[in-house]
C-alpha cells in the first residue's frame, strides 16, 4: 500500500487550481493528481482551503485559472456523474418536508435510472447501500429519528448507491460517534477492495488511517505535503499513541529514513522543520 | 346538495378540487427547499397580471398567469445572481407588483379596486366558464409536473449541491418548480385569492408532517386535506355567504391545529416503541461528546 505505485490512470488531476471565494484567494495554484484505487486523504487547518479544493473538482467552485480533469474529460464537459459519488459535508440528511431513510437514499440512484423511473435492480441497489453502512434495518424510519452518525451513514449510503468508481467525501468523520465511526471505517474499506478512488476531506487522519495511500496537506490554498501519511509504511510500527497524538502529517515525513542508525533520531529535513 | 344545481356551483366545486389537489402538491416542494413563502411572493406579482388583464380586455387568468412566472423566473434569477441583497430585489418584486396591479386596474375602463377584491380573497360566483377551462389547463400541467418528476424534484429540493453531483439539470427543474409555483398561483386565485393562495401550499404540508415519516406519506395527506378543506370550504361559503378563501384557510389552519393534538401522543407512542427496540445500555450515543471532545483538541 504505497503511495508511488502510480500504475492506475489518472481519476482526478488538478493542474494550477486558483480560486477565490469573493475577492479572497482560496485556491493558489494546486496541483494534484489521483490515480485509479488509490485513498487520498486532504488534511490542514480550517480555512486551508481543502473543502474549496474538492468542492471545485465537482464543479460547485469557478476556477479563476487551472484545469481539472475527471476520468481524463476536462470538468467542464463531463458529464457522466454516475461514475461519481459525493458525500457533502453536512450535519443532517433531513430537510423541510419527512423524508425516510430509503428515499434519501434512492435520490442518489437518479444518475443511473432513465427519466426518473426505478426498476427492481434499483431498488435491489438502495437496500445494498443501506446494508453497507448498516442502516437496513432503518431504512422505513424517518431520518428526523437519526443520531448524527447515522445522517452520515445515510449521506454515505446515499453516495454509493450508484456505484461509483470516485468517492468524494467532505468531512465524513465530522460530528460521527465512535460506533458509527467504526461502520464508516469498514464500509470505505470494502469500497476500497473492491477498486474504487477515494479522495476525502479530513480534520484528521483517526479510524480511517490504515486505509490512507497518500496525505495531502493544504495550507492557505497550497500543497504543503504530499505523501504517505505519518506512521502508515509498514517500516514503522503503527503507534496508537503516536498517531493520536499528531492530528495530521508532519511535513517531511517521508524523508525519515526507516534504516538509520540504531538509537539515533530520525533526521527531518521537512519544510516546516 | 342542492347547491349542485347551479352552474357557477359546479364550476367553483371543480375549480376548488384541482386548488386542493395542485396547491399542496407543488407546496410540498417549497416546504422542502425551505421556501414556503415563494408562493406568497408569486401571489402578489400575479396582481399586475390581473389589473394587465383588465387593462388590456383579456383574460385575467391567462394575463396573470403570464405575469406570474415572468415574476417566478425573475425571482429564481435574483436567487441566482442576487447574492447580496436579494431580499430587498424580492421586496421591490413583490410590491412593485401589488401596486402595479392596483395602478392597472384603476387605469382599466371597466376596473376599480373592488373587481381585485374577488381576485385578492377568492370569490365563487364569478368563477365563468372560459375560467374553468383555464384552470384545467394549468391544473393539468401542475399535476404531470408535480408527480412525473417526483424523485428529481425531491432530489433537487432535498440537496441542491448533491443534486447537481448526480448530473441532474437542477437550474432547470429549480426553474421548472418556480414556474409551476406561478402556474399554481393563478390556478387558486379565482377560488381561494392571491393573498390567499400561500396558506393552501404550505399549512397541508405541514399539517400533514404531524402524522407522517415519509415524503410519499405527505404528499398523499396533504393533497387528501386540501381537497377536503377546499370542497367544504367551497360549500361553507355558499351557505353562509362568506369569502371562500377565508373560509378554506381558517379550515386548513383547523386541521392543522387538529392534526398536531392528535400527533403528540402518536409520536410520544412512536418514541417509546423506539427506545424499547433499541438494546438497552448502548454505548454508542452516550460516548459522543467524550470522543469528540478529545479528537477535537487533537484536530488541528
Amino acid at each position: 500500500m504505497g503511495v508511488t505505485d502510480v500504475t492506475g490512470e489518472p481519476v482526478i488531476s488538478m493542474r494550477g487550481v486558483r480560486a477565490e471565494l469573493g475577492s479572497r484567494p482560496v485556491l493558489r495554484g494546486i496541483d494534484l493528481t489521483v490515480h485509479r484505487g488509490e485513498v487520498a486523504a486532504l488534511l490542514g487547518a480550517n480555512g486551508s482551503g481543502k473543502s474549496t479544493a474538492i468542492r471545485s473538482v465537482i464543479g460547485q467552485v469557478p476556477l479563476s485559472t487551472g484545469a481539472i480533469e475527471l476520468f481524463g474529460t476536462d470538468r467542464g464537459r463531463f458529464r457522466d456523474w454516475r461514475r461519481v459519488g459525493y458525500v457533502p459535508q453536512r450535519t443532517t440528511a433531513a430537510g423541510g418536508v419527512p423524508a425516510t431513510v430509503t428515499e434519501i437514499v434512492a435520490s442518489g440512484r437518479l444518475s443511473r435510472t432513465r427519466f426518473g423511473l426505478f426498476g427492481r435492480a434499483d431498488r435491489a441497489a438502495v437496500h445494498r447501500a443501506l446494508e453497507l453502512v448498516g442502516m437496513a434495518d432503518r431504512a422505513k424510519d424517518s431520518v428526523n429519528a437519526l443520531s448524527g452518525g447515522q445522517h452520515q451513514r445515510v449521506l454515505i449510503a446515499r453516495a454509493l448507491v450508484a456505484e461509483p468508481e470516485l468517492l468524494i467525501m467532505d468531512e465524513p468523520m465530522a460530528g460521527v460517534d465512535l460506533a458509527s465511526q467504526e461502520v464508516l471505517a469498514r464500509t470505505l474499506r470494502e469500497q476500497v477492495a473492491q477498486g474504487t478512488t477515494v479522495l476525502l476531506v479530513l480534520h484528521e487522519l483517526g479510524p480511517l488511517e490504515p486505509l490512507i495511500d497518500r496525505a495531502v496537506v493544504l495550507r492557505d490554498g497550497c500543497v504543503l505535503h504530499d505523501g504517505p501519511p505519518p506512521h502508515a509504511p509498514a517500516s514503522i510500527p503503527p503507534s496508537s499513541q503516536l498517531r493520536s497524538s499528531r492530528g495530521y502529517p508532519q511535513p517531511g515525513h517521508d524523508h525519515v529514513h526507516p534504516h538509520g542508525p540504531a538509537g539515533a533520531d530520525p533526521i527531518r529535513t521537512g519544510l516546516l522543520s | 346538495m342542492e347547491f349542485l344545481d347551479y352552474a357557477f356551483m359546479q364550476r367553483a366545486l371543480l375549480a376548488a378540487v384541482l386548488v386542493g389537489v395542485t396547491a399542496p402538491a407543488i407546496g410540498i416542494y417549497l416546504v422542502q427547499r425551505r421556501q414556503a413563502l415563494m408562493g406568497d411572493g408569486i401571489g402578489h406579482v400575479a396582481m399586475t397580471g390581473v389589473g394587465l388583464g383588465f387593462l388590456l380586455s383579456t383574460s385575467p387568468v391567462w394575463m396573470a398567469t403570464g405575469v406570474s412566472v415572468l415574476g417566478a423566473i425573475l425571482m429564481e434569477l435574483i436567487r441566482w445572481y442576487g447574492r447580496t441583497r436579494g431580499d430587498i430585489a424580492l421586496a421591490m418584486l413583490f410590491y412593485g407588483g401589488m401596486a402595479g396591479g392596483v395602478m392597472f386596474i384603476n387605469l382599466a375602463p371597466t376596473g376599480s379596486t373592488a373587481n381585485l377584491t374577488s381576485y385578492l380573497f377568492g370569490s365563487l360566483s364569478t368563477v365563468s366558464q372560459s375560467d374553468v377551462t383555464a384552470i384545467c389547463l394549468l391544473a393539468a400541467f401542475v399535476v404531470l409536473v408535480t408527480l412525473g418528476l417526483r424523485r428529481q424534484l425531491f432530489a433537487v429540493s432535498q440537496d441542491e449541491e448533491f443534486a447537481r453531483v448526480t448530473g441532474l439539470p437542477v437550474r432547470a427543474l429549480n426553474l421548472l418548480t418556480a414556474v409551476t409555483a406561478a402556474v399554481t398561483v393563478t390556478v387558486a386565485m379565482r377560488v381561494v385569492g392571491l393573498l390567499l393562495v400561500s396558506a393552501l401550499m404550505v399549512v397541508p404540508v405541514a399539517a400533514a408532517q404531524q402524522l407522517t415519516r415519509s415524503f410519499a406519506a405527505t404528499f398523499a395527506i396533504a393533497v387528501a386535506l386540501g381537497v377536503t378543506v377546499t370542497i367544504s370550504g367551497t360549500i361553507t361559503s355558499y351557505y353562509q355567504d362568506v369569502p371562500p378563501g377565508a373560509t378554506i384557510v381558517l379550515l386548513t389552519i383547523a386541521a392543522f391545529v387538529l392534526l398536531t393534538a392528535l400527533a403528540t401522543p402518536l409520536a410520544r407512542r412512536r418514541a417509546r416503541a423506539l427506545a424499547a427496540a433499541q438494546p438497552p445500555g448502548d454505548p454508542a450515543e452516550c460516548s459522543i461528546p467524550v470522543t469528540r471532545g478529545a479528537a477535537d483538541e487533537v484536530g488541528v
